[in-house]
């Protein structure tokens, strides 16, 4: 077991180089501060940069055994190296150092751990490491059990987790973008630069993104020299030469987060991040249609598999070079480079070359490397081939290494001092952009890595590949290989999408000749269990070799199992550095090739992106767009209780200071039926349907007769869906012979306006039919009570007497000098007149009813009043009596079943047995003897229990109120066989066991004979 | 089998875990078994599992296309409650609920029931008033459930905003013995314990035809030869049409992605199990400390395991309204699984027209709950020929118009 080494090792230093550093502007100073320590770095540095500057090695511990962690990469790759960052409203847990730009007054602090990060308790589980192998608590914490709840749960979800939970509400805000091109390039290094200037260059409306905020990836640090200029030239001469083309975009900060079918790809721009600002959306998360996706992600290193890699000062090859070259940061004074290829050994001339001491370079190939390697040993640097790291000392920090054969079980050679270690396991192109939509990769075995298969792309609708790859993603390993693979296939893409690329030739690199890698997935090869126990390959989330070994030997044969037994891959880092070794492994545990094995899936994101970059504007208020009818500010500023309905408010009642909800809705339901109330009825649905076909269409959509409805009249229709249930109702009126306009619910409206249009455009698309949903072009008033006709008739202008406007008429006319349509129809059981007038004439014709209203108490009155004026009535309400389970028949509504047709949409469905069994549920009135109001949704119990032993039932309360006409608590519900049980008592038992009794009564309860409303 | 215990960690711990047995033996496939299940996946396996336990049919084969478990089995969001509406439903996922409490002990395989408590708000008067009626009706089946106020919901999770602005919470109904498991666990657990059984899981091994001899099934044939059986039963989720198709009948289902994500993984800021079905979302906290956050379904049948990304945004939205310190979290993964449909949202457990045949299948977007039930149930049904708790399941149901519907109560996803 590694036992931390508590020891202060100040000998041992990370820090600023004299010089260097070609993304860094030395003339500005930045001020930050890393768990309360204030420190500085430069204008150009990223949070990683400037903390090892400050000689910040240790950032956080491990997710299981809380093992110290330092940095091992310089990029999304980062698995480490997360903080949690800013404060208040700014909070972000688990940013990763890496991709965090440096700004003044960058506040950070490491997670997951306890009291501090020199000191976590937490590290018990590193001293237990040996008793908490790959999937240990699944055979394990099972007695008693009940402690799994109180115990084991909560101490793993305390000691799991990495960052804090955010706790105040986000200051900044997000934004959508939209873009629509021929071809997206994603990833700006030489690859991607030049295969937007090829495309470019045939015409295309081009888009390049790159995620960080430089341009040319790799090639700059690695010494590209491209068409006899330096790298930096080159990238400078070519963004130079984008920017004049019209018709190619480019854009930095920028990443390729998925791509999805039909060419549909998520990208996400950190505006702010690097500088924050309450001027600018934080991240904007783009929505791109593109003709041709390139993608051109380049190469990730991969780490090797020696026991103590994870011990902080071990890192990639790669961002040790990173760090001197981009950042003039050393991370240590000896760095031992260990390898597999000939990369590696640029790391070793950068670092002699920044001044800083090499002791040794292993190379794990018998054979060793080629011109580099000469380069190195012309340089002093002594290079041992066939060698390898047995195991690395240190705790906290690495303070040497042993060296061993790598063909050996690791015989200690010899012992090396070192601060960092630089290693290489070769490079694995990044494919996550290719397979997020199905692309699929072949194994690569010279360079030993899977790579994008061009012959299995992803394809689109047509059947065609629209994703395509270049550079490093495509296992191009060479800079001039990488320039004419990306000419080649911009050159192709362009061709894709019917445009021709002028011929030119690519630019010419120098590239150095390379010795061929030799795979390495264990350092050395014959590891014993002991050294397997303490190779790293998932840093984050502590998954070593031995773990996959036992997951192979348990019977987690594929790589999925594998992952999710051992976790490996499941971190922040979703497997970037670890999946290919791991995989390795595995199939070397199973006696199968790799490219057998296979990997696990790819999904987006490609690294995590915000969450209110996904939610955009719609936050708060915007959440939803608030539908508001011409009244609505009438009813904010009088004291409405909102109800939403949809996107709607509706006032659920109107309170007077002083006044309870309860009390309110009481009022105004008197007020009704003693005089005269208002309600805005403008949000039911009102919807043309025109056409030679329109009435056979409504026959088949209502269960009613709508085709012999005369104009100027009205009708109560019911919906029915396919299965026969009850979906809708409102009245219908004939506007003249070929046109309807029919009411729906307030909450129907939409989707029964594309319920017609499914119909229309799918089944009976030859019918001359047209629907318009016009909902939203009329203010409607019902004007209810004693003296409705008596208000409109003192506004005057249209006849309303019952003569001239029947109950079920309607009329166009004027009142009041507003241009109307008046309905003679209620849903109150009173005198009752809907009228409907342009919605920009709304507010104005409200104003005026209310005025001259005056005189008889005109009352508005909310959806709540409303609710009970109909259930007096004993009228339906869609959504109560009804839930997609009840038919018209069970309604008492079979008046409105049309005999004389032969079809309407449910009718077939209703003669199913089940649906024509005379012993259903059906509509009664139900009142409690002691007049109190049954509780919502309680269930009428039958005697005995059903073969699962639950109580049997013989109803339920569908609606209930306190009925303020009635001075007593009123119900509507649905009872076995209940219209043939009137005057029987029945048992409702409320949820705490007690029971009300109720008798059975006819539903309606108010104006039997309908009196009221047809005076 | 090797029982875990802590002891057995312990022992093995000496000599570097390199004595641990697989947890499932890969046999080779036999001539002949009494019965085969078609799909490995957790309602597969539960279902050979009790044909073994409960009515000690052991001679079981288990075939699955690809690897076990990797279906809606390792997808889904890992919500388990029973507070449905209506009666056979909650007969079914109470069972199942029940099961999974000692789960664990059963299996000798932690499989983490965490019953943390499930609560759906409700946003809407109509909502509430759902909320009550099933609340109600819960207690009448024997379903412990309650109808708690917006103060309570504040109280159970104090990252929920329950002040809007849009959408306030007005109440919830809440369920303290529903909760969460370990997805992945479920599957192993129960495939550990058939094949300790005798039972052969045939994972690689894809079914190509479905053999008959007249009215009755005599086997199948597959990737790795002809396998014959008396009864066989198909639990294949998503793929169910495929297969009843094979069998030579028609199904009333309907394939589409369902979707979910992961945020990054953070300290424990959420205690219960959180759907919101108003603005169309539902959030927990997994053990890891991800926040697992499960969404809507594609409009349009497809087998892409994939779906639509404007589900994810739709979906985050409303949970970010809902809880607002989401907004600075990232999303860290996002997936889909194919999920059957029925027309009335309740599954088919059920004969088919071909005699010795038998579907479980149609559980949508709420499957993962139902596994210990429906296998149980399942089982049942193959060796006896009816249970109660599948006889409202049936699909002669869609004939004769006898829906059970969970709108109600489940709004849209569950």
């Amino acid at each position: 077991m590694e036992l931390e080494n508590l020891q202060r090792e100040d000998v041992l230093m990370s820090t600023r180089l004299a010089a260097g550093g070609r993304l860094l502007n030395r003339g500005k100073s930045v001020r930050f501060e890393f768990n309360g320590k204030h420190l500085r770095g430069f204008d150009g540095d990223t949070l990683a940069s400037a903390l090892l500057a400050n000689d910040q090695m240790l950032m956080g511990r491990s997710f299981k055994y809380h093992r110290p962690r330092g940095l091992v990469a310089s990029g999304a790759e980062e698995p480490n190296g997360l903080v949690n960052l800013g404060k208040g409203g700014r909070f972000e847990p688990n940013a990763r150092v890496t991709t965090t730009e440096l700004f003044d007054g960058l506040t950070a602090t490491s997670q997951n751990h306890w009291p501090s990060l020199d000191f976590d308790v937490g590290v018990v589980n590193n001293y237990a490491a040996r008793f908490l192998p790959a999937g240990f608590y699944y055979k394990t914490f099972i007695q008693p059990r009940a402690a799994w709840k109180h115990v084991f749960e909560p101490f793993i979800r305390q000691s799991a987790g990495l960052g804090k939970a955010p706790k105040d509400r986000d200051v900044d805000t997000y934004e959508h973008f939209y873009a629509f091109v021929d071809v997206l390039i994603v990833g700006g290094g030489i690859a991607g630069l030049q295969a937007a200037k090829t495309a470019g260059a045939s015409g295309a409306k081009v888009l390049l993104i790159e995620q960080t905020g430089h341009w040319g990836g790799r090639a700059p640090v690695d010494g590209a020299v491209i068409d006899g200029k330096s790298a930096d030239d080159w990238i400078n001469n070519t963004l130079d030469l984008l920017d004049k083309m019209e018709n190619v975009q480019v854009r930095s900060r920028l990443m390729g987060a998925g791509i999805y079918d039909h060419g549909y790809a998520l990208a996400h721009e950190r505006l702010t991040d690097h500088a924050p600002s309450d001027d600018m959306p934080r991240h904007r998360l783009w929505r791109i249609r593109a003709k041709q996706i390139i993608t051109a992600t380049g190469a990730i290193e991969r780490p090797l598999s020696f026991a103590g890699n994870d011990i902080p000062g071990v890192m990639l090859a790669s961002a040790v070079r990173d760090y001197v070259v981009n950042y003039g940061v050393s991370a240590g004074d000896r760095t031992v480079v260990v390898t597999n290829n000939d990369d590696a050994y640029r790391t070793a001339i950068a670092l002699k070359g920044a001044g800083l001491d090499v002791p040794l370079i292993l190379d794990a190939r018998a054979s060793g490397g080629g011109a580099l390697a000469e380069e190195a040993a012309a340089l002093g640097i002594r290079i041992a081939n066939g060698k390898a790291i047995a195991s690395v000392k240190g705790g906290k920090r690495v303070t040497g290494v042993q060296v061993c054969a790598q063909a050996g079980e690791g015989a200690v050679l010899e012992e090396i001092a070192c601060d960092a270690i630089a290693m290489s396991g070769g490079w694995s192109p990044v494919v996550h952009l290719w397979s997020h939509c199905g692309g699929k990769l072949i194994w690569d075995d010279a360079h030993a890595h899977f790579r994008p298969d061009a012959d299995r792309a992803p394809t689109g609708a047509d059947g065609e590949p629209f994703v395509s790859v270049t550079g490093g993603a495509d296992g191009a390993m060479s800079f001039s290989g990488a320039l004419a693979n990306a000419d080649e296939t911009a050159r192709h893409v362009s061709k894709r999408i019917g445009r021709k690329a002028k011929k030119a030739t690519p630019p010419n690199a120098d590239d150095v000749e390379m010795a061929p890698l030799a795979p390495v997935w264990k350092m050395p090869q014959g590891a014993g269990i002991k050294l397997r126990s303490k190779m790293w390959l998932d840093y984050q989330n502590d998954v070593k070799v031995s773990d996959v070994q036992l997951a192979a030997q348990e019977g987690f044969e594929s790589v999925e199992h594998t992952k999710r037994y051992t976790t490996l891959g499941m971190a922040t880092d979703q497997g970037k550095l670890s999946n290919i070794n791991g995989l390795a492994v595995l199939a070397d545990s199973l006696n199968e090739e790799i490219p057998q094995v296979g990997t696990t899936t790819f999904r987006p994101p490609y690294t995590p992106i915000s969450m209110g970059s996904i939610a955009g504007e719609a936050t708060g208020e915007r959440f939803q767009p608030l539908r508001r009818t011409p009244l609505h500010d009438w009813h904010a500023g009088n004291g409405a209780y909102w109800e939403p309905v949809g996107h709607w408010r509706r006032p659920y009642c109107f309170q007077r200071s002083g006044e309870s909800v309860e009390d309110a809705v009481q009022r105004e339901v008197k007020a009704t039926r003693d005089s005269l109330g208002l309600l805005d009825a403008s949000t039911l649905g009102k919807i043309i349907v025109k056409g030679p076909d329109a009435g056979k269409f409504l026959d088949m959509l209502y269960t009613n007769m709508m085709s012999t409805l005369k104009p100027g009249r009205c009708r109560y229709g019911l919906m029915c869906s396919e299965n026969g249930f009850l979906m809708d109702d409102g009245v219908v009126a004939r506007i003249d012979e070929d046109t309807w306009l029919c009411h729906t619910t307030t909450g129907g409206a939409d989707h029964i306006h594309a319920h017609m249009e499914e119909w229309l455009q799918t089944e009976w698309w030859d019918w001359q039919v047209f629907t318009a949903n016009v909902t939203e072009q009329y203010a409607q008033i019902a004007v209810v009570g004693p003296n409705a006709r008596n208000l409109l008739e003192k506004l005057g202008g249209m006849d309303v007497s019952a003569d001239a406007l029947p109950f079920m008429a309607w009329a166009d006319g004027q009142i009041g000098g507003f241009d109307v349509r008046a309905y003679r129809i209620s849903f109150s059981g009173e005198l009752s007149y809907e009228i409907a007038v342009p919605a920009s004439q709304g507010r104005a014709f409200w104003d005026a009813l209310l005025e001259a209203g005056a005189e008889w108490q005109v009352t508005p009155y909310g959806t709540e009043a409303l609710h009970i004026m109909r259930a007096e009535k004993g009228f339906i309400m869609i959504g109560d009596e009804t839930d997609g389970t009840v038919i018209p028949q069970d309604l008492g509504l079979d008046w409105a079943l049309s005999k004389k047709k032969n079809d309407y949409l449910g009718k077939r469905a209703q003669q199913r047995s089940h649906m024509a069994d005379p012993d259903r549920w059906k509509l009664v009135g139900l009142e409690t003897l002691d007049g109190s109001v049954l509780p919502d949704g309680a269930y009428a119990t039958a005697d005995g229990t059903n073969a699962n032993g639950q109580r049997n039932t013989q109803g339920r309360v569908t609606s209930t109120y306190h009925s303020p006409t009635l001075g007593r608590g009123i119900a509507m519900g649905l009872v076995l066989n209940g219209p043939d049980r009137i005057g029987e008592v029945i048992d409702f038992p409320k949820t705490d066991g007690s029971i009300v009794k109720a008798k059975i009564v006819n539903p309606v309860f108010y104006d039997p004979e309908g009196e009221k409303q047809n005076v | 089998m090797k029982r875990y215990s802590a002891f057995a960690i312990a022992r093995e711990a000496a000599r570097y875990h390199t004595g641990w047995e697989r947890a499932w033996r890969a046999p080779e496939p036999q001539k002949k078994y009494d019965v085969i299940i078609i799909g490995a996946g957790g309602h597969g396996l539960a279902t050979a599992y009790h044909l073994g336990k409960n009515h000690g049919i052991k001679n079981v084969a288990i075939i699955e296309k690809g690897w076990l478990g990797g279906g809606n089995t390792g997808r889904n969001t890992t919500i388990i409650r029973s507070n449905y509406l209506q009666d056979p439903s909650a007969a079914i996922y109470e069972k199942s609920r029940s099961l999974y409490e000692t789960m664990s002990q059963d299996l000798n395989y932690n499989v983490m029931f965490s019953p943390r408590g499930v609560m759906m708000l409700a946003q809407t008067q109509h909502e509430i008033r759902g909320y009550q009626r099933t609340a109600h009706a819960n207690a009448l089946q024997g379903v412990q459930t309650e109808f708690i106020g917006p103060q309570k919901v504040k109280e159970l999770c104090p990252i929920i905003s329950i002040d809007g602005p849009r959408y306030p919470v007005l109440g919830a109904l809440w369920q303290a013995r529903g909760g969460t498991a370990r997805h992945d666990a479920v599957a192993w657990g129960y495939a550990r314990a058939c094949s300790d059984m005798g039972m052969d899981i045939l994972q690689r091994t894809e079914v190509t035809a479905i053999r008959r001899d007249g009215g009755k099934v005599v086997g199948v044939t597959t990737t790795k030869g002809d396998i014959d059986c008396d009864k066989l039963g198909i639990v294949v989720a998503g793929h169910s049409g495929h297969l009843a198709d094979m069998a030579g009948f028609r199904l009333p289902i309907e394939s589409v992605p369902l979707q979910a994500l992961v945020s990054e993984p953070i300290k424990p800021c959420m205690d219960v199990v959180i759907m919101a079905n108003t603005v169309h979302g539902y959030m927990s906290q997994s053990d890891k400390g991800e926040m697992v956050i499960g969404g809507g379904t594609d409009g349009h049948n497809n087998y892409t395991q994939r779906g639509s990304f404007h589900h994810v945004e739709e979906t985050v939205r409303a949970l970010i309204e809902t809880f607002p310190m989401l907004s600075r979290l990232k999303m860290l993964r996002q997936w889909g699984g194919i999920v059957d449909v029925t027309g009335d949202r309740s599954p088919i457990l059920s004969k088919t027209p071909v005699d010795g045949i038998f579907i479980n299948c149609g559980w949508g977007t709420g499957g993962f709950k139902a596994i210990p039930g429906s296998g149980w149930a399942m089982a049942d049904l193959m060796a006896n020929g009816r249970s109660p708790l599948t006889d409202a399941f049936g699909l002669e149901r869609f004939r004769e118009g006898r829906f059970i519907d969970e709108s109600v109560a489940a709004g849209v996803a569950h």
